[in-house]
């Protein structure tokens, strides 16, 4: 019986492991929510986050959805082709893109982008003391490093969903009318007339909450990294691979939320 | 003034601090000795409320430092300059706004000209010209980092500094340089010091008292006009940096 107990040990310490860490960043969470409604507010900091988590991050959102709305186009086509459906290209595309494939993809962008940037500067400036000076200089992390950085999530990550989304869009456009025979204004015709606004706000709102969670957890895992290089090399490894975890587990939740409405 | 009493503290089983008893007068230059790694950054962040004690008390002018209220924390840190042992600088920020990083936001904000101003003329008192104002802290050697680390600490004229290693990693006329400095803080602005260093020369020209913190506790402290006479086998060897003595050399 004891290697039965063994088993269930080695599966129930890293999922007790796992929950105390969701708890302590649920907290963390709450904290930098708190933080950004109480001033002082630093807004030259802001500022520079939403250009590095927004304005830097248009080349890569913008490639991204691209490649695959042209993808999606040419799936969709011979996927369909098999039972007399290619007329529904534009449909899709533009369904797949708005509901999942875009809020999904920008939000792994950003994990891989901003995230791991976030947590390697933070997890530096803590292991050279930075952070303890800004203590010393009266001066709150959360409020000068975390709420900064959250709030440009927040805010910058719905609008490259957006422009993502239209993009991809676009993407299928261009493969459409271009190699699969599609009339240019029939396409945008379908496009528009098939998308509803519920569509675009669960778009939005998934923008929101992984743009949220990407940067809070590059500043959770920065904050809390271990000492000397090797400490920062795990928090960056943390920080991206649990921000990726969490943004599909919460694209699945949302999912289920947004479209039983 | 400030007063540490059995002040304990361990990382897992590494007992750092076993019972460490320190008074500072106010308007005093205390210097803390030691070897490496036996806890006196760690010391000093206590203090700060940096790192907090396993037990122990720390009081400033009697009142406990150790649950210092939210409200009252800025206050509190107001009061106190920290040279830390690696600079400590901002990356992301050029030379003067680090210098000046208190004089261009919080409580002590002030017009951003001004405060570009003072942060020049510290520069200048720590021994840098004013052309490092505009570079990065990457583009300064070590000891030149260091030196914009104690200008910053000095930037908002606080009465109590600490100044970690402060001479570590500079050559021997800038060390002279910056003790000098040091003493004179403490003499024409009437500050209170804590100075961590291994230089014996620093310790000549900067302390009024000394402490050597060895295996987690105060091994003796004093005047620094008693160090030479003090009898204190730990102290002696330090102080003649001899291999031979009560201090392990292999550690
Ligand atoms: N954050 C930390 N986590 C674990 N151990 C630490 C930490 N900070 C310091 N230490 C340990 O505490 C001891 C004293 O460190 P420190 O105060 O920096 O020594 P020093 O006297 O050279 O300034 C060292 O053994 C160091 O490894
Ligand atoms: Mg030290």
């Amino acid at each position: 019986m004891s290697w039965f107990f063994a088993a269930l040990a080695a599966i129930g310490r890293p999922v007790t492991r796992g929950l105390g860490t969701l708890g302590r960043l649920a907290i963390f969470g709450g904290e930098a929510l708190s933080h950004m409604l109480r001033p002082p507010f630093y807004f030259k900091e802001i500022l520079q986050s939403l250009l590095s988590v927004g304005y830097f991050s248009l080349p890569v959102v913008g490639m991204t959805a691209i490649f695959t709305g042209g993808a999606l186009a040419l799936q969709i086509y011979s996927g369909g082709a098999r039972f007399n459906a290619e007329a529904v290209v534009p449909q899709i595309v533009a369904i797949g893109m708005v509901r999942e494939l875009g809020p999904v993809l920008v939000g792994l962008m950003i994990a891989a982008r901003v995230t791991s940037s976030i947590a390697a500067e933070i997890a530096t400036m803590k292991v050279t003391e930075q952070i303890d000076a800004l203590v010393t200089l009266s001066t709150h992390p959360m409020k000068y490093l975390t709420v900064p950085r959250v709030l440009a999530g927040l805010i910058m990550v719905p609008l490259l969903v957006g422009i993502g989304d239209i993009i991809g869009i676009l993407g299928g456009y261009v493969v459409g009318t271009k190699s699969l025979g599609f009339n240019p204004a029939a396409y945008l015709q379908n496009t528009v007339n098939f998308i509803e606004a519920r569509d675009v706000i669960s778009s939005l709102i998934k923008g929101a909450a992984f743009g949220f969670i990407a940067t809070l957890l590059g500043c959770y895992h920065g904050i809390h990294t271990g000492r000397g290089a090797q400490g920062v090399g795990r928090a960056t490894k943390s920080a991206v691979e649990s921000a990726a975890i969490l943004i599909l587990a919460a694209n699945f939740l949302l999912t289920s939320i947004l479209f039983s409405l | 003034m400030i007063e540490l009493k059995h002040v304990h503290k361990a990382f897992g089983s590494n007992k750092v601090l076993r019972g460490v008893n320190l008074t500072i007068e106010s308007g005093t230059s205390m210097v803390v000795i030691g070897g490496s790694g036996t806890g006196k950054s760690i010391c000093l962040k206590s203090i700060l409320g940096l790192v907090s004690p396993d037990s122990g008390t720390i009081t400033l002018d009697g009142k406990d430092v150790t649950n210092v209220r939210r409200s009252e924390r800025d206050s509190f840190l107001a009061r106190f300059g920290m040279l830390f042992q690696g600079g400590a600088l901002f990356d992301s920020l050029p030379v003067w706004q680090n210098v000046a990083f208190r004089l261009l936001r919080g409580s002590l904000k002030r017009p951003k000209d001004e405060a570009r101003t003072i942060a020049i003329e510290k520069l200048r008192r720590v021994g840098l010209k004013k052309e490092v104002a505009d570079l990065f802290p990457a583009e300064l050697s070590g000891g030149m980092q260091k030196r914009v680390g104690l200008a910053r600490a000095i930037a908002a004229e606080p009465e109590i500094i600490f100044f970690d290693e402060p001479t570590t990693g500079l050559d021997p006329i800038m060390s002279g340089v910056i003790n000098d400095l040091i003493r004179e803080i403490v003499v024409e602005m009437g500050a209170t010091a804590m100075t961590i260093t291994h230089d014996m020369t620093s310790v000549r020209a900067i302390a009024d008292n000394v402490a050597m913190l060895h295996d987690g506790v105060i091994q003796w402290t004093g005047p620094v006009a008693k160090m030479d006479e003090s009898g204190d086998p730990y102290l002696e060897q330090f102080i003649h940096g001899s291999a031979e003595g009560p201090i392990e050399s292999v550690r």
